[in-house]
């Protein structure tokens, strides 16, 4: 494979095609990277855009914008888009642009594949999206989409869904078997394993767990598919089959997929602290052990999700005990950034902000999420805005901060110009605020005990959904700020060296700044 | 220690706002009236501060870093990178925090699911938006519907004191006996719960699931639906009223009474105006949620009766697809939820209101008849 790459880069020695078909036709990851990226961006300003409508109904008691049938296609919608739109294809991006410069690689082993698993995902969207505007309403079920609600009772689009979310999933898949192939056929020479840059080591452990549970999805959705069009009861207990069967499969799916949206950003964050602390990170080595301990323990904790649908005592126990092992691993890797930390000789350029926010605030989401392991007490939490605020501390400050972090990190790699370090800082403090009050009063509200997927709630409940909401407009209206900034850089920023950052170190600060369109046609030597 | 972590709880409350401690800013569990209430709310102040300790430890250290080791300060970086003795340590030491955790959450986590010995049974079966109380034992049930008016919902009046937690006909439990509720749902997944009670549990179609409580103080405990049931899942309360044991009997034996009363009804001659008036209620509490107190409906999902082919056609087709639902559709089979009297009442009452003038009608006789023929 890596053959057939290196004759291939040897006779183009030209640049980019112009015009629309450069973007159509391309097979140079660096291009199919961008266009990952600016994908996610904007499905994250459209889901963004539908936080604010479930923010707005939420700011006062009553109903005022939406009617409950619309504030569901909301939440189911804004989760899918950010799981699925957002979260995903901008690690996926983040891998296309950055794996081959880490390891010196001419480009990923698959390329015209590449190429197809990008354009998938709009046309996975736009029908996604579509349903919105068919008889009857887009998704209205939760992003977690359980059965019979959305089986016998889903309305007649649930079947786009469906095929939007299976796309979506090969998308993913060809991804990931693109990550895999790349990571370990097309390394320099003198790139072990155990020499690969951490972002390198996440995001193979990453695309295993994709090619693991992306099926699974993809087999759930199927047998939805066959009870809503062909009679089957896989889901339907009048017909034989169980609702519970449902959350079981999604869920062997949904717990490792969490660990998609952060391994990588845990990969990024582990460039970074380094980087900015001017110091190795603390234990390379344990790092990589324990994410491949969190991966494996992903497959083994997934009905955490489903303590209050009647799982006999032991089956109980052992997710909570399961669930709670999950917190050394993770444990281990916090400890790690701080002792990289310590005694370094740190300075907090926007993504060291970015990073330092990410280890804070992740832990935070990870405390909680030891609370919601023990089981007794998570009949109390369980379906309430403590779940909400949980998920929400590990998916903005985790994942999204993760990206962040990254963009600001290596766009000096990808335009060859500085973004505005204060315009940056501006937008990290600005983010950092608003996330935090619009996620941090949704434990409080969860602990009195106010549901999830509620369009209306009880009198209780108004000022902190109040905080909340201000928070939230807040966040969703300063990453405005970052398109801006992003625009600003790459049209008139200043020259950036081939290593703006002191203390980085790797093989892609060892190219040109910004990184030509055809890198590392020979192998670098590495030592 | 129940008492500390209260005390420990409304402190860190205070703290954190200090001129906001008042009951609307609650900013932690509340213990709760039933024992698996006040040992989760135990736990959970536990966990919550071994977090807090962890935090303060970890976090410390960071902003020490933070603060001390900047190169604005002239720091240099040191070198020193992996030490086997420290990765052992910060691997055992939160795994014996844990192991420590796990044991008292084990313990509350059998008891939780120990429901044998019951004093009362409960079946308690979710439906599309109001749940269904049956006391198995007493042989009475009923249905127990959300009471807020769309207006206040919609912002024309002032909410009332339990806006959206306030139902028609509350669950009545005796104090001190121990309770099993068998939960189960007729369309969708709900989850019933009442904060106070410690639990929730989820009600789903075509399975049983068990849980119980022992409520140690009389008064009204309010909760929701925690499961996403589709439309109207904000709008699912739970209100359990918790009685001493002589007024709970007092209260059984005139439900009793009721119920067969209810049954003598099916016998009963009715009139056209008296079937009409209980139609109007009946159908205003069952049917209104989907197809609207004007008939007009949500369509598609919820097709208008106003002027529709089945209000206005075939009796026997109209009969059919109210007692039997229609399959596939969010049409539910009535005639397991409401008796004949109802079930003929809102019939007769939808071939007849909103301008569907069809003139004629159905007994509750006539009802039972085509009940027991299927």
């Amino acid at each position: 494979m890596s053959a057939v790459a290196g004759t291939h880069a040897q006779d183009q020695h030209h640049g980019p095609a112009r015009g629309f078909s450069r973007w159509l036709l391309t097979t140079n990851h660096k291009d199919i990277g961008t266009m990952y990226l600016i994908f996610s961006f904007t499905m994250f300003l459209i889901g963004g855009s539908m936080a604010m409508v479930i923010r707005a109904e939420l700011f006062q008691p009553g109903l005022q914008i939406v009617q409950p049938e619309f504030f569901n296609q909301m939440t189911t919608m804004h989760g899918l888009l950010m799981v699925f739109g957002a979260v995903m294809p901008a690690f996926v991006g983040l891998a296309n642009w950055m794996i081959p410069l880490m390891i010196g690689a001419p480009d990923m082993a698959l390329p015209r594949m590449n190429n197809w698993s990008f354009w998938l995902l709009p046309c996975a969207f736009l029908i996604l999206l579509s349903t919105l505007f068919m008889s009857g309403g887009g998704p209205n079920f939760g992003w977690t989409f359980y059965a019979p609600l959305s089986t016998t009772y889903g309305p007649p689009s649930t079947t786009f869904f469906i095929f939007a979310i299976h796309i979506a999933g090969v998308s993913s898949i060809m991804g990931a078997i693109n990550v895999i192939a790349t990571v370990l056929n097309m390394r320099a020479p003198g790139m072990t394993l155990m020499k690969m840059p951490m972002f390198v080591w996440t995001w193979l452990i990453t695309a295993f767990l994709l090619i693991a549970v992306m099926p699974v999805l993809a087999g759930v959705l199927t047998m939805m598919l066959m009870d809503i069009n062909f009679g089957t009861s896989f889901f339907n207990a009048a017909g034989g089959g169980d609702p519970v069967l449902f959350q079981h499969v999604f869920w062997f799916f949904g717990h490792p997929e969490v660990y998609i949206m952060i391994l990588p950003a845990f990969g990024a964050i582990s460039q970074i602290i380094p980087t900015f602390a001017r110091k190795k990170l603390f234990g390379y080595s344990s790092m990589v052990y324990a994410v491949g301990a969190i991966a494996l323990l992903s497959f083994l904790v997934w009905a955490h999700h489903m303590f209050t649908v009647g799982v006999p005592v032991a089956g109980q126990l052992f997710f909570m005990y399961a669930t709670l092992l999950i917190a050394v691993p993770t444990g281990v890797k916090v400890f790690n950034w701080v002792a990289t930390m310590f005694r370094g000789s740190l300075t907090f350029e926007t993504p060291m902000l970015f990073a330092i926010a990410f280890v804070i605030l992740f832990s935070i989401g990870g405390f909680s999420g030891l609370m919601l392991a023990i089981a007794p007490a998570d009949f109390q939490y369980h379906d309430t805005y403590f779940v909400v605020g949980h998920f929400h501390y590990v998916l903005v400050p985790g994942a999204i901060f993760g990206i962040f972090a990254s963009a600001y990190y290596w766009l000096p790699k990808w335009t060859g110009r500085m973004y505005d370090e204060t315009l940056g800082k501006t937008h990290f403090w600005l983010s950092f605020i608003g996330m935090n009050l619009a996620f941090f009063p949704m434990h409080f509200l969860g602990l009195a005990g106010m549901p999830r997927r509620i369009p209306d709630y009880a009198l209780q409940f108004a000022d902190f959904n109040m905080v909340s909401s201000i928070g939230a407009f807040m966040f969703g209206s300063t990453q405005l700020l970052f398109l801006f900034i992003v625009v600003k850089c790459a049209r008139s920023g200043e020259k950036a060296p081939a290593r703006p950052w002191e203390g980085a170190e790797g093989l892609e600060w060892e190219i040109p700044s910004p990184a030509p369109y055809h890198t590392f046609t020979t192998p670098p030597d590495v030592k | 220690m129940r008492v500390h972590a209260q005390r420990a709880g409304a402190l860190l409350g205070g703290l954190s706002f200090p001129a906001l401690s008042l009951a609307d800013w609650t900013v932690n569990m509340t213990p709760g009236v039933t024992g698996t209430s006040n040992d989760i709310f135990d736990l959970h102040m536990t966990i919550f501060w071994i977090c807090v300790a962890i935090g303060v430890v970890v976090f410390g250290i960071m902003f020490w870093s933070i603060f001390a080791h900047r190169k604005s300060k002239g720091v240099k970086p040191a070198n020193f990178h992996e030490n086997t003795m420290v990765e052992v340590l910060w691997t055992l030491i939160p795994l014996v925090i844990l192991i420590i955790m796990a044991i008292p959450a084990t313990a509350t986590l059998i008891d939780m699911y120990d429901t044998t010995e019951s004093d009362i049974d409960i079946k308690v079966t979710g439906y599309q938006w109001k749940w269904q109380y049956e006391y198995i034992n007493e042989d009475f049930g009923y249905f127990s519907n959300t009471t807020t008016p769309p207006d206040q919902i919609n912002n024309r009046q002032a909410k009332g004191e339990n806006y959206l937690l306030e139902v028609d006909n509350m669950m009545i439990v005796p104090v001190g006996k121990k309770i099993r509720f068998l939960l189960t749902a007729n369309d969708v997944i709900h989850s019933w719960w009442v904060p106070a009670f410690g639990f929730k549990k989820d009600a789903i179609p075509g399975f049983i699931n068990e849980a119980w409580t022992r409520v140690d103080e009389p008064g009204i405990y309010r909760g929701q639906c925690a499961e996403l049931c589709g439309k109207n899942h904000g709008f699912m309360p739970v209100v359990v009223k918790a009685v001493p044991e002589e007024e709970y009997n007092t209260w059984v034996a005139e439900q009793k009474a009721a119920a067969e009363k209810e049954r003598e009804l099916t016998e009963k001659d009715w009139s056209m105006d008296e079937l009409m008036e209980r139609g109007e209620k009946a159908y205003a509490s069952t049917c209104a949620a989907c197809h609207q107190a004007d008939g007009s409906g949500a369509p598609p999902a919820f097709p208008a009766l106003k002027g529709s082919a089945i209000a206005t056609g075939d009796m026997a087709a109209h009969l059919d697809v109210v007692v039997n639902g229609v399959s596939g559709t969010a049409m539910q089979a009535f005639g397991s939820q409401l008796n004949e009297a109802d079930l003929a009442a809102i019939i007769t009452y939808e071939r007849n209101a909103w301008g569907n003038n069809v003139g004629d009608m159905v007994t509750p006789k006539e009802i039972f008849d085509y009940k027991s023929e299927q």
